[in-house]
């Protein structure tokens, strides 16, 4: 689903995010990404996302080479990711029903049917029957879901998370974890970076360490796998 | 995409746009005075020459070529030329008055009747009255006539009667140019206004830009509320200047009877026709639309998702 092939970042400030960085990602599966805050974890999720291009190396996700897609294919690129943000990026003028409508109103998805998948996904996350409220209305850790239900709702195949626990206590951490693992649970493939590391270990699955931009332990083939305790 | 499917995306796009627009009503009402002052200017100068040339519109049946021929040309040749100006485009009609036949009036309407019996021989030319077609009274037109005619051997003399009407004709053309520049500039003026207007609120709406892209949403879907703005605000200023022009054709219409009557005319303002309201609202949605595409597409590339 994921292959980064000896990947290099450096930012027009001369940061080096990303330095020689090489693994996969299998279909259906679901990695951590560890590391310290500026390690490289949100350039990773960046590079996979298209928000930013590599130095050097190649980023193919789906098959697709994110280097030769030319612009104007980004947006149905994008269409194909689920994203979720740590400050969650909802808009704060727009009734829920609306924030989690929006990746299926770009990709034209007739009314009726928008309708019905929202309330799918708003359902997953355990908010039917918010759909009118305002974002600022609900609490952080419903906020969170409601991005979560955005990034399920047009059924991305590849789900991404930069620190979608970092404002939460723990229980709302296991919380969303679990709901992560569930959509896992159904063939999506999930990439979540976070630097709770009990978390991670709580919840077992294969690790990709971050440090100052390089990934500990080399290969991710090579990187100890912790068995899945579910 | 279905038809049904974007023609639903089409009218969500535009009830959001009118939506936002409603919400910040005075803000919107300056930008829509603006653009209807920008359309009403043109609009009112296109009605002066309308109605100017209404008012003087008879006076197009009082111009007349007097073409008088060579004392040697004889009434038989006189009458194959008149036949001949007859047959062109531009000429309405044309009238040949024999030598005697001037005479004649001339005794009966100018009083010397008695001086003129004392004449031996009649000193008038036979003449043609050439009255031209209304829609060739134009200085230019009317030059035009009179050089076909001076080409004539058999003419003698050319007269345009009525000098004062093709200035007034010349005036007119004045204000038709005149007229074109202003509305080029003015349109240039609502498409900068429209286009900042739409700045602004990009600027504003950077946010939900950002994210709406960041699900994958395209520039046009992005550009397309912008649009609807844009179209919006162009028709509303045309709407507006419509207004602006029937209030002021209404406070003008008294007075311009007036003068119209102290000159023994009964002539009334006209309003804008159907067909000129339609040039007005269909320039201003025109200029609307471009300006928001042009202001869209520059300013909305800008915007990337960062993460």
């Amino acid at each position: 689903m994921i292959i980064f092939d000896r990947v290099s970042k450096r930012y027009a400030n001369g940061r080096e995010a990303l330095n020689n960085v090489s693994f996969n990602v299998h279909n259906g599966e679901m990695v951590f990404l560890t590391g310290r805050s500026g390690a490289g974890k949100s350039t990773v999720l960046k590079l996979i996302a298209l928000l930013e291009r590599p130095t050097r190396g190649n980023v193919l996700v789906n098959g697709r080479n994110t280097h030769t897609l030319r612009p104007r294919h980004i947006p149905a690129f994008r269409r194909h990711i689920g994203v979720v943000f740590q400050d969650h990026k909802l808009l704060p003028d727009r009734p829920v029903f609306d924030n989690v409508a929006l990746p299926l109103a770009v990709a034209a998805t007739p009314l009726r049917e928008i309708d019905k998948r929202v309330r799918a996904a708003l359902d997953q996350v355990g908010l039917l029957g918010k759909e009118r409220l305002l974002p600022l209305e609900l609490s952080v850790g419903e906020q969170q879901r409601v991005g979560i239900a955005r990034a399920v709702v047009s059924k991305p195949a590849l789900l991404i998370a930069d620190e979608p626990t970092g404002n939460l206590d723990p229980d709302l951490s296991r919380e969303v974890m679990r709901l992560f693992r569930r959509f896992q649970d159904v063939g999506v493939t999930v990439v979540v970076a976070t630097h709770d590391l009990q978390l991670v270990h709580e919840f077992g699955q294969r690790v990709l360490a971050l440090e100052a931009g390089q990934l500990l332990g080399g290969a991710a083939d090579t990187l100890p796998s912790v068995v899945a305790t579910r | 995409m279905s038809l049904a499917v974007s023609g639903s995306r089409h009218l969500q796009a535009l009830l959001g746009s009118l939506g936002r627009l409603s919400r910040s009503p005075l803000a919107t009402l300056l930008t829509l005075l603006v653009i209807a002052l920008a359309l009403a200017l043109p609009a009112a100068l296109r009605l002066l020459v309308t109605n100017a040339q209404a008012a003087t519109g008879n006076f197009a049946n009082a111009i007349e070529l007097s073409v008088y021929l060579k004392s040697d040309v004889p009434l038989a040749k006189g009458k194959q030329l008149a036949a001949a100006a007859q047959q062109r485009a531009d000429v309405a009609q044309v009238q040949l008055i024999s030598a005697e036949q001037g005479l004649e009036d001339f005794r009966r309407y100018s009083g010397f009747g008695d001086a003129l019996a004392a004449l031996k021989e009649n000193p008038l030319p036979n003449m043609l009255h050439v009255r031209p077609r209304p829609e060739y009274t134009s200085s230019a037109a009317l030059e035009a006539l009179r050089h076909y005619f001076t080409a004539w051997p058999e003419v003698d003399l050319v007269e345009v009667d009525s000098q004062w009407v093709m200035r007034f004709n010349a005036i007119l053309d004045v204000l038709r140019q005149l007229l074109l520049i202003a509305a080029a500039l003015l349109g240039a003026g609502v498409l900068a206004v429209v286009g900042n207007t739409i700045r602004l609120e990009i600027a504003g709406r950077r946010a939900e830009i950002e994210v709406t892209k960041l699900v994958g949403g395209s520039n046009s879907f992005v550009r397309r509320p912008f649009l609807y703005t844009g179209v919006l605000y162009g028709l509303g200023g045309a709407l507006l200047a419509w207004g602006i022009v029937a209030l002021a054709i209404a406070v003008l219409d008294e007075s311009v009877a007036n003068l119209a009557r102290l000159y023994g005319s009964r002539y009334v303002l006209t309003g804008p026709s159907l067909e000129e309201v339609g040039v007005l609202l269909g320039a201003g949605v025109v200029l609307g639309w471009l300006g928001a595409w042009l202001s869209a597409t520059r300013h909305l590339r800008s915007i990337e998702p960062r993460g």
